[in-house]
């Protein structure tokens, strides 16, 4: 592709960038440059939290100088941001809390590691739901991230800074995390491709935790062709974390020129009910048409028990997060208060002081379905039923390859929407939380936009490991359509 | 079954956030949704269904029993708030 001036160059992706990067067309210290004034230009988005030119630039200044050398690969001097619930040695993390005001890790966390080997530069760190609650960002200590398409509309949650970014091409690629629905809603809201691979596949260790048994590292890019391109370099055993798959790494590009004639696509029957918005679904529905039209095969299935995930994930979720973040205790790090009595008052003013709402509610519902007399009832319920949502999809791709239908029910909504309302906050994520409960690999790519002109977001599952079919599959989608390629005016 | 004030005072106190009374009574009508919401879940039988609580099952694995960390103390005090002579300092406990 011609790349005409420094907008083209913004909007290229990565594998067009990494073309222009071995023809020396461009240096890395020219993206880092561009990217940095794109993000300085834009900063009424609030989407950085932390931005350190010279640390950049001295990524970029290494990654030219590794090209030098004789070094190539695919990701060597493209740019990308972090989502601030990755630690990083070189800019502050703070998991968008108060808590976290300034903290400097001692060391980077695994996926920033293996991008940055790489030969990824860092721009920055991504704003997001604080400790990674919520679903429209609004749960940042650090202030609300712009939606680039609608600055009156939310840029979803938690990963709201990664997706604003990524839409408004002040960076060409983001990381994100997704626990519930934090990197497919928020990609869905600002139409963009966000990825959320197979539980346990990218690694956990250094990711500020959530929920340990659903907490899963992903992408925020431009495209499905860029998401398998950069989650290539996210695999593999990670022996610091209990729970990363042993399993070798794998090229999640081998299936991308894969036809989808003859693909069967599951269609959930449940995620087309009552509370679904007609211009969510009438896109949603366009989509599905696309691939009948490239040769696919749509089978209706059922997911009965789909809509109890909602429930589920408000004790599994909530319980792991009390026990996660009861290591904060303004002793070793984090805030502490500047008055109080004795230890124990030091501990309670200093949480009470540095968590916001949505962390001190969630960890209060956790303490109570962790309590003595509640843990049957609530938390090994939670896990049975877990299970049961778990074994339906496995019956499901007995009989289909992948599963389509929506991200969300309705497009962005606008700010202060629900935020007094945490029950219609947490059902924002009524789609993304069942593929967040059995582990498998999911993704939202842009299918349109709804009311107001707003982005909606066609939802693809797969089975566990299969995320390089289920890319595969949406890129065919993006060969055959173009809403990926629609920026937001002004950017 | 409702939470009563005194259910979200001593979650507070278990989970060491210190909550006024007013912050206690709006977070006790929230609560209250969030568990009219989960009360759902709880009328699926579950008769003899094993918990899931790994998504791909498996063992916890575990680590042969060796130092294997670098001593990083000093980078690991960078960030704490009181600290002196590489120990963390809190106030005191013992008199």
């Amino acid at each position: 592709m011609s790349v005409d001036g420094s907008t083209g160059l913004a909007r290229a992706s990565v594998a067009e960038l990494a073309r222009l990067l071995a023809a020396k067309e461009v240096s890395a210290v020219d993206l880092a440059t561009l990217f940095l004034g794109r993000i300085d230009a834009h900063r009424d988005l609030n989407a950085f939290l932390d931005v350190r030119p010279e640390a950049t630039l001295a990524q970029a200044r290494d990654a030219d100088r590794r090209r030098a050398a004789g070094e190539t690969g695919p990701l060597l001097g493209v740019p990308l941001a972090h989502k601030d619930i990755f630690v990083t040695r070189d800019w502050a993390s703070t998991a968008a809390s108060r808590m976290l005001k300034g903290y400097m890790s001692p060391f980077d966390a695994t996926v920033v590691e293996q991008l940055a080997a790489a030969g990824m530069v860092c721009l920055g760190k991504v704003n997001c739901d604080e400790f990674a609650m919520g679903s429209s960002n609004e749960n940042s200590a650090y202030g609300p991230v712009l939606n680039p398409w609608d600055k009156g509309a939310v840029p979803g949650g938690s990963s709201g800074g990664s997706s604003a970014a990524v839409a408004a091409r002040i960076a060409p690629v983001a990381t994100a995390t997704d626990t519930g629905g934090s990197i497919r809603e928020p990609a869905a809201f600002t139409g963009i491709t966000g990825t959320k691979p197979t539980y346990g596949r990218p690694s956990r260790w250094g990711m500020i935790a959530f929920a340990s048994s659903l907490d899963t590292a992903g992408l925020m890019t431009v495209s499905a062709e860029d998401a398998a391109i950069v989650l290539s370099a996210m695999m593999g055993f990670d022996p610091r974390d209990s729970t990363s798959v042993d399993r070798p790494p794998e090229d999640c590009t081998r299936d991308l020129q894969r036809p989808v004639k003859g693909l069967r696509i599951g269609v959930p029957k449940e995620f087309f009910g009552p509370g679904l918005s007609p211009d969510v679904e009438q896109s949603v529905r366009a989509a599905l048409d696309v691939y009948r039209g490239l040769g696919a095969e749509l089978v209706e299935i059922s997911l009965p028990n789909a809509a109890l995930g909602i429930p589920v994930y408000y004790v599994v979720a909530p319980a792991e997060c009390s026990s996660n973040l009861s290591r904060f205790d303004g002793v070793r790090y984090g805030h502490r208060a500047s008055e109080y009595r004795d230890l124990e008052d030091m501990i309670s003013r200093s949480r009470a002081e540095g968590l916001g709402p949505e962390p001190k509610r969630r960890i209060l519902i956790g303490t109570y379905v962790l309590s003595h007399g509640y843990y049957d009832a609530y938390y090994l319920k939670a896990q049975q039923v877990r299970r049961l949502i778990a074994d339906e999809f496995r019956r499901a791709f007995e009989t289909c390859d992948v599963i389509a239908g929506p991200v969300t029910s309705t497009v962005a909504f606008g700010f202060g929407e629900k935020a007094a309302d945490p029950v219609s906050m947490y059902l924002a994520d009524l789609y993304t939380v069942p593929g967040s409960l059995a582990g498998i690999p999911s993704m939202s790519i842009p299918c349109g936009f709804g009311d107001k002109g707003r982005p909606v977001g066609l939802q693809l599952m797969a089975d566990y490991f299969q995320e390089a079919r289920m890319l595969g599959a949406a890129h065919q989608y993006q060969l055959a359509t173009d809403w990926h390629r629609q920026v937001p005016a002004g950017f | 079954m409702p939470l009563e004030i005194d259910d979200v005072a001593r979650m507070a106190q278990l989970a060491r956030i210190r909550i006024s009374d007013d912050e206690a009574s709006r977070t006790l009508a929230q609560l209250n949704d969030i568990f009219a919401m989960i009360e759902q879940m709880r009328a699926v039988d579950t008769e003899g269904i094993e918990p899931m609580n790994h998504p791909l099952g498996g063992h916890q694995r575990l680590r042969e029993d060796l130092v294997t960390e670098h001593d990083r103390r000093e980078a690991a005090m960078r960030n704490a708030p009181e600290h002196q002579d590489g120990l963390f300092l809190v106030p005191r406990v013992i008199e």
